[in-house]
């Protein structure tokens, strides 16, 4: 017997279908069952240089507001330059706690964490970052996140006994970097914006934060070039992009994870600046897929990969308030989409089967040639 | 908590009418699960400061269940039976503190991945005790409407998207007195109908004179009462281990006269209304500085709580964006205003309220009508108005309301 039309797994499919049918409508792209055994162009890239991106929307953003007809006004960048060369994965499903900073963790590590959302704490599984530098034998230099808030500062490495401190990403935290550059001075206080949900949050930092003096050993950039560049940008996630790209140009890790944040303003109830946060976002993962095209260290060999770490509330959900927030734990706020694209990514391909949120790791594993041990998840056939 | 083992003599730090309540019903408390019962007594600890229709609610879930017989007891509740509660939240003061037992029930839940089961369990006893307590009809149909846009003079996208293919779009309104016809509307209503916070008006700036026999709320006038709750969340904040968790702890313990609310000096003599005011203030987010989700929040829990037959919001603009921690600064007093991102917030918020109110009893019969204030744009949704249409007819406001 089907499960009724309520089941949260049904809803999770048709929701998966309608975006489906909103991008094919849109962006004229196939579908991937169609493709999967067959010899369709399929560039794969030289293992040894194999570079992977990593964008979270932290503050997901739901479909009403994207790739249905009447959302795809704000997201022109994807609907119309990104899609067609991506492979699209409609139905990413998060079954973990709907919080930002523990889901980005369960992203990371492939498992679902259980921490306390608002704990600076580290996660209590190995990393991807972990597993790619302990078996492939790399540098700390060669995997990054640049994360949006302070609270996210100890997202690199896990306290798993067989990896752990010293085995991770090195993390950077653009607006603690930007506050330390500044010394609180000057008006940058519209760079600084934090953690949406409990603004008054700031925890200690600790952990492998990056530290102000390698601005310039590292990013080859002044404290006087970071400050005034930093007066042109208007949110935190220019800021946080900023920075990657300056981390792309100096640096060029192989793995790199950028955790976007403007979404989330959200929380807050104000509409219209939860759909600029969107505008924003997509205009600025169109920026980072022409850096990785313009970077010589990575045009031809980056995989990108963009996921929402979840949705929002649905509006016909009495116990929500619609896209303020997302908890309810219903179908929309758990079922988000991926999309992959760049090196070993079939384009112009929509996938419609179920994944689950946590094959993200061990699929960066089969990319990049190590073994996610410990994770949940699984690789998605389709990107290998 | 373990519901088995409570005793009449527990319930002595409620509120009086509470106090007898739960007193009363102590026997039936002790049969039911241990995940559910905090749920229930967080209902009844509020007992007497709740509007009639919830007091209603509360007695009529309490009969039910008391009424039910062991096999349909255990039949409702299996599914909360199920939920496995940590040590903690077991031997954790559910009687005098049910809401925090649930802030942290629902954590609980969350990291051991029993929301779903639990999800389904509330939803199918919310089912049930529907079923048998059949929503009754509001005394006259409601009527709901928006204002929004305030301080905008030209915006040339489509507004009211969500809500045209309801109703009837209308292109030329006439604007001249409207706001004043609307306030002379509801308050008709309110006096032909006189039922307690049963008609609203809701202004997310500074109230215009409104007829007494409204129940009225705006955030103009709880200025002084948001700049005290914000002043004692930077007084806390500076603590040494204070985060989320502990300042919203903190806030769901505050009592109205901690921010002012409770003295007649601010017209606020009402112990419900002052305890709603609390309540819109330190349980929701943004209330506190954006000014359009003031009026859409407090629409909304007005609606879901009071179930007034009458409401009337009018939106106002809202501060620019600013970093969260100054805008909720105590001294920002005269913020720079977005009175278009305002009105797209205020467009959407409208939607939100007619989604509220068409999720009330009744809602067949009712009408909701949008206006952008000082335009001649409008929707009108109910009965009389066909869906997906459009008229283009010059209409005075008073028309649509007759």
């Amino acid at each position: 017997m089907s499960p009724p039309s309520s089941h949260p797994l049904e809803l999770a499919r048709q929701l998966a279908l309608s975006r489906r049918d909103f991008i094919r409508s849109a962006a004229g792209v196939a579908l991937g069952s169609s493709l999967l055994s067959s010899p369709v162009a399929y560039a794969a890239s030289a293992m040894k240089k194999r570079k992977v991106v990593v964008i979270t929307f932290g503050g997901g953003a739901r479909d009403q507001e994207t790739f249905a007809p009447e959302g795809q006004e704000n997201i022109p960048h994807m609907m119309q330059e990104m899609i067609p060369q991506a492979s699209f994965f409609t139905q990413v499903v998060n079954r973990g706690i709907l919080g930002h900073y523990v889901a980005t963790a369960s992203l990371a590590t492939g498992t679902y964490e259980t921490f306390n959302n608002f704990a600076a704490v580290p996660p209590n599984n190995p990393t991807v970052f972990e597993y790619f530098r302990k078996d492939l034998k790399r540098p700390a230099s060669d995997a990054w996140v640049v994360a949006p808030s302070n609270g996210f500062n100890r997202i690199g490495e896990s306290n798993n006994r067989s990896y752990g401190p010293g085995t991770g990403a090195r993390v950077i935290l653009p607006k603690h970097l930007l506050t330390a550059a500044t010394l609180g001075n000057g008006d940058y206080s519209h760079l600084l914006r934090d953690n949406y949900e409990t603004p008054f949050y700031t925890p200690e930092l600790g952990g492998n934060e990056f530290e102000l003096q390698q601005l310039g050993n590292l990013l080859k950039l002044s404290v006087d070039d970071f400050k005034a560049h930093a007066l042109t940008l208007s949110s935190p996630d220019e800021l946080s992009v900023y920075i990657t790209r300056r981390l792309m140009r100096e640096v060029a890790p192989s793995l790199l994870w950028i955790t976007m944040h403007d979404i989330d303003i959200a929380h807050a109830g104000a509409y219209s600046l939860y759909v600029d946060g969107i505008r924003r976002t997509d205009r600025l993962c169109g920026e980072l897929w022409k850096a990785i095209q313009s970077e010589p260290e990575y045009a031809g060999n980056t995989t990108m990969l963009i996921l929402p770490d979840f949705g929002r509330d649905a509006d016909d959900d009495a116990g929500g308030n619609g896209f303020q927030h997302h908890r309810t734990g219903d179908a929309l706020s758990r079922t988000t989409w991926m999309l992959a694209m760049g090196a070993g990514v079939r384009e112009g391909v929509i996938y419609d089967r179920p994944m689950d949120s946590t094959d993200l790791v061990p699929t960066i594993g089969s990319m990049l040639g190590f073994q996610a041990t410990q994770s949940q998840g699984k690789p998605i056939p389709e990107l290998l | 908590m373990q519901p088995t083992d409570l005793k009449p003599g527990q319930f002595s730090n409620y509120p009086p009418d509470a106090r007898k309540l739960a007193e009363h019903y102590t026997g039936t408390l002790a049969q039911l699960p241990p995940s559910f019962v905090p749920s229930l007594l967080r209902e009844v600890i509020e007992y007497d400061y709740k509007f009639p229709v919830e007091r209603k609610a509360v007695e009529k879930e309490l009969e039910t269940i008391t009424a039910l017989s062991p096999s349909d007891r255990a039949e409702w509740f299996d599914g909360f039976a199920q939920i496995k509660l940590s040590p903690q939240l077991v031997n954790y003061d559910g009687v005098n503190s049910p809401g925090q037992f649930v802030e942290q029930l629902s954590a609980h839940l969350w990291a051991t991945h029993q929301l779903d089961a639990f999800r389904a369990a509330a939803t199918s006893y919310a089912n049930r005790l529907a079923a048998a307590n059949p929503p009754e009809p509001p005394p006259i149909p409601r009527l709901g409407i928006s204002v929004i846009g305030q301080g905008v003079t030209t915006y040339d996208l489509p507004l009211f998207r969500k809500l045209r293919p309801q109703g009837v779009y209308f292109t030329q309104v006439k604007p001249e007195n409207a706001l004043q016809t609307m306030l002379d509307v509801v308050a008709d209503r309110a006096k032909s109908n006189p039922i307690p916070y049963g008609h609203w008006y809701v202004d997310g700036g500074a109230e215009a004179k409104y007829d007494p026999a409204l129940t009225g709320v705006s955030y103009r006038a709880l200025a002084p009462a948001r700049a005290a709750l914000t002043a004692k969340m930077h007084e806390e904040i500076e603590r040494p281990g204070m985060g989320p968790e502990a300042l919203r702890t903190l806030m769901a313990r505050m009592k109205p006269e901690d921010i002012g609310l409770a003295s007649t000096a601010n017209g606020n003599a009402d112990p419900i209304m002052a305890r709603f005011q609390l309540k819109i203030l330190t349980e929701a987010s943004g209330t506190q500085i954006f000014a359009t989700t003031f009026a859409q929040w407090t629409a909304r829990e007005a609606l879901r709580r009071a179930q007034p037959v009458t409401l009337l919001v009018r939106f106002a603009p809202r501060q620019k964006q600013k970093p969260m921690n100054e805008m909720i600064s105590a001294s920002a007093n005269s913020p720079e205003l977005d009175p278009v991102g305002s009105l797209v917030d205020g467009d959407f918020g409208s939607y939100y309220n007619f989604l509220n109110q068409q999720r009330l009893p009744g809602a067949e019969r009712s009408s909701f009508v949008v206006w952008f204030e000082g335009h001649n744009q409008a929707v009108g949704i109910g009965p009389k108005w066909t869906r997906g249409s459009q008229s283009t007819t010059p209409t005075d406001l008073k028309t649509l309301f007759t």
